[in-house]
């Protein structure tokens, strides 16, 4: 067939990433929660170099109150409350990725692999989801926490993979449950039948149709992370001293949360603002992903 | 729904009996003598003091001895003795249940009333400054990390108690200690304790509900069946919670029985905040001090807590809906 007879206006691609991505610029909410979570990581690294207090280092002033010298103040013997807390942001932020990169990887796999060969397969993997979804998590993570206080610096790696191994279930329930209608398309009975691989269908065929579900879970995943990892620090089983976690620094400051309020608001307010940026992140992306869905309809 | 009910009661026989082999094999991770290990073994002849030791706490059997030694204990109803203060862990848990069961039962009922009214106002009134709102207040709260909500709560009574002169929220403790009042005064005094860690569990339970109850809602409100009632005239009152509330029920029933773990870490760590002397409590000093038989009961109990309420819930489910109990 003659090109030229094709009747089409010129007009340039568009694919579909940039359509989603020039939905969620679009979103300002979503936009600025990025912005802010982006560039307070960046600037835990500058604050050192802005502030001159390291998060481990002992100034001489004691329970000073916030000012120019102590942003967020200093504790009773003399931590800077600013340099902690952007060391518990970092550290809060470098747990919930790593967590949600195990548990996306899972779900996403898992969910595939019930969706796609369904029978015996999906019905035991479903049981093991069933299992985990209504497990009471913190009580469990306490438990298994319990190796980890004493260890010191080392229990980062410890604690994000051990929550990591939890928090897959519902993304792999969304998977499985998109995977079941996809089996059905006419592109994946081609594919099998041109003699794909059940690895080749999974990752190459199903996975990528299902990767808005992926990220927008992934995005929760790390706010959920966020909490529970702070949760633990916060009644002693998480991130160990000498490190930092926000929920240790809310605990060790409650006690003093009527005469030296600092110590105990702003780290939580640090946290607070951090979930609801992750939080707002994802409710963006998934009305990029999916404009149906969307909360405010024009 | 007879059928129904007993067949999801037989299926919570083997969940039940794989709780107890998770809650058994989970406390198996834990070290009971790990601080003394430390210790005896920088001493001449430790390693044997070990041995003993070990052989007292019957560690040396192989795990799958231990595990059917201690369900066969537990079928007895002995839950062992508690290697931290010798008390039998029955009269432990006597103790610390009814308390933290109080708190649950409390935050559970009230969040999920005022979650489905929130949800069901915010989707009738869909964008009123109502639903506005409510919606930002669930964001909110949908980020705040229950220890912060709980200390903020507890902080902001005790400024409240200053301000106003004399006490209007307890803050410390399930009831005043050696309170001697009659059925009435106890119970007064007991409301009177679990306002603000009631409220710190509800405000968090809430947003979650709320949100769901309101999509739930919205999305029966557009249906065909919805446009039919009101075309033949019912009441829009009637419409509202006869036809259309028994649907948009369905989802919030699942949600409560998946978000009960939740609930629960939640209750932990606002016994901590509040000095409740609960399961929480108990269960987190009996993982500082290495004290195995405690650990076990309270996750033991923690997990039938949860089998349970996920039957209730099933049974709730086929009571909504026939489809359920029928197919």
């Amino acid at each position: 067939m003659d090109d030229s007879l094709v009747f089409a206006p010129e007009i340039a691609p568009r694919s579909q990433w940039r359509t989603v991505m020039a939905r969620f610029f679009s979103h300002r909410l979503a936009v600025g929660a990025l912005l802010i979570t982006v560039v307070a990581y960046v600037f835990t690294y500058l604050t050192e170099p802005l502030t001159g207090w390291h998060y481990a280092e002992l100034s001489g002033d004691l329970s000073a109150s916030p000012s120019w010298e102590h942003w967020f103040g200093t504790d009773t013997i003399g931590h800077d409350m600013f340099a902690q807390s952007m060391r518990g942001l970092r550290l809060s932020i470098h747990v919930s990725i790593v967590v949600a990169a195990i548990a996306t990887a899972l779900g996403t796999v898992i969910g595939a692999v019930q969706g796609w060969f369904r029978g015996r397969v999906d019905a035991a993997l479903s049981l093991l989801v069933d299992f985990l979804l209504i497990l009471p998590l913190l009580p469990v993570l306490m438990v298994l926490g319990t190796r980890a206080r004493g260890v010191g610096g080392s229990s980062l790696t410890f604690v994000a993979v051990v929550i990591g191994l939890f928090l897959w279930p519902p993304l792999a329930r969304v998977v499985r449950g998109e995977v079941f209608s996809l089996r059905e398309k006419e592109y994946i009975e081609a594919a099998a039948a041109l003699g794909a691989s059940n690895t080749r269908i999974i990752f190459r065929h199903l996975i990528p149709n299902v990767i808005s579900s992926v990220i927008v879970y992934a995005t929760l995943t790390v706010a959920a992370a966020i909490l529970i990892e702070t949760a633990l620090a916060f009644l002693g089983f998480g991130i160990q001293p000498p490190e930092v976690s926000l929920g240790a620094l809310v605990d060790e400051g409650r006690a003093a949360a009527r005469t030296r309020w600092w110590l105990f608001y702003l780290p939580g307010a640090v946290l607070i603002v951090l979930v609801l940026c992750v939080n707002f992140v994802g409710d963006g992306l998934r009305d990029a992903f999916d404009p149906r869905q969307k909360r405010r309809q024009k | 729904m007879f059928a129904y009910a007993t067949r999801k009661l037989l299926i919570s026989i083997p969940v039940l009996l794989l709780a107890t082999l998770v809650a058994f094999l989970l406390v198996a991770t834990i070290d009971p003598i790990a601080g003394q290990r430390v210790l005896l073994l920088a001493k001449p002849g430790g390693e044997e003091q070990i041995a003993r030791l070990e052989a007292s706490l019957g560690l040396d059997k192989p795990l799958l001895e231990r595990y059917g030694n201690w369900l066969g204990d537990l079928l007895r109803g002995d839950f062992g003795t508690s290697t931290d203060n010798g008390r039998e862990v029955t009269e432990l848990l006597a103790q610390a249940v009814p308390v933290t069961l109080r708190l649950v039962v409390a935050a559970t009922v009230i969040s999920l009333f005022f979650g489905v009214a929130v949800g069901v106002i915010s989707a009738v009134r869909k964008y009123s400054v109502f639903d506005n709102v409510s919606t930002f207040f669930a964001f909110l709260f949908f980020a705040m990390p229950v220890f912060w909500l709980g200390a903020v709560l507890k902080d902001l009574g005790i400024r409240f108690n200053d301000w106003w002169g004399r006490r209007i929220f307890f803050t410390v403790g399930e009831q005043s200690p050696r309170l001697d009042a009659d059925f009435w005064g106890t119970w007064a005094d007991r409301i009177g304790h679990i306002i603000l860690p009631a409220l710190t569990l509800i405000l968090i339970q809430l947003a979650a509900t709320s949100r769901f109850q309101r999509s739930a809602m919205l999305d029966v409100l557009e249906s065909d069946y919805i446009r039919t009632a009101r075309a033949k005239g019912v009441p829009r009152r009637k419409v509202i919670t006869r036809h259309a509330l028994r649907n948009a029920l369905l989802p919030v029933v699942t949600l409560t029985g998946l978000t009960f773990g939740t609930l629960i870490g939640g209750t932990v760590v606002t016994e901590i905040v509040f000095n409740w002397k609960g399961m929480g409590r108990l269960f987190l000093d009996s993982l500082f001090h290495g004290d195995v038989a405690v650990t076990q009961a309270s996750l033991l109990i923690v997990g039938i807590s949860v089998i349970v309420v996920n039957l209730i819930t099933d049974l709730v489910y086929g009571f909504l809906d026939p489809r359920v109990r029928h197919g």
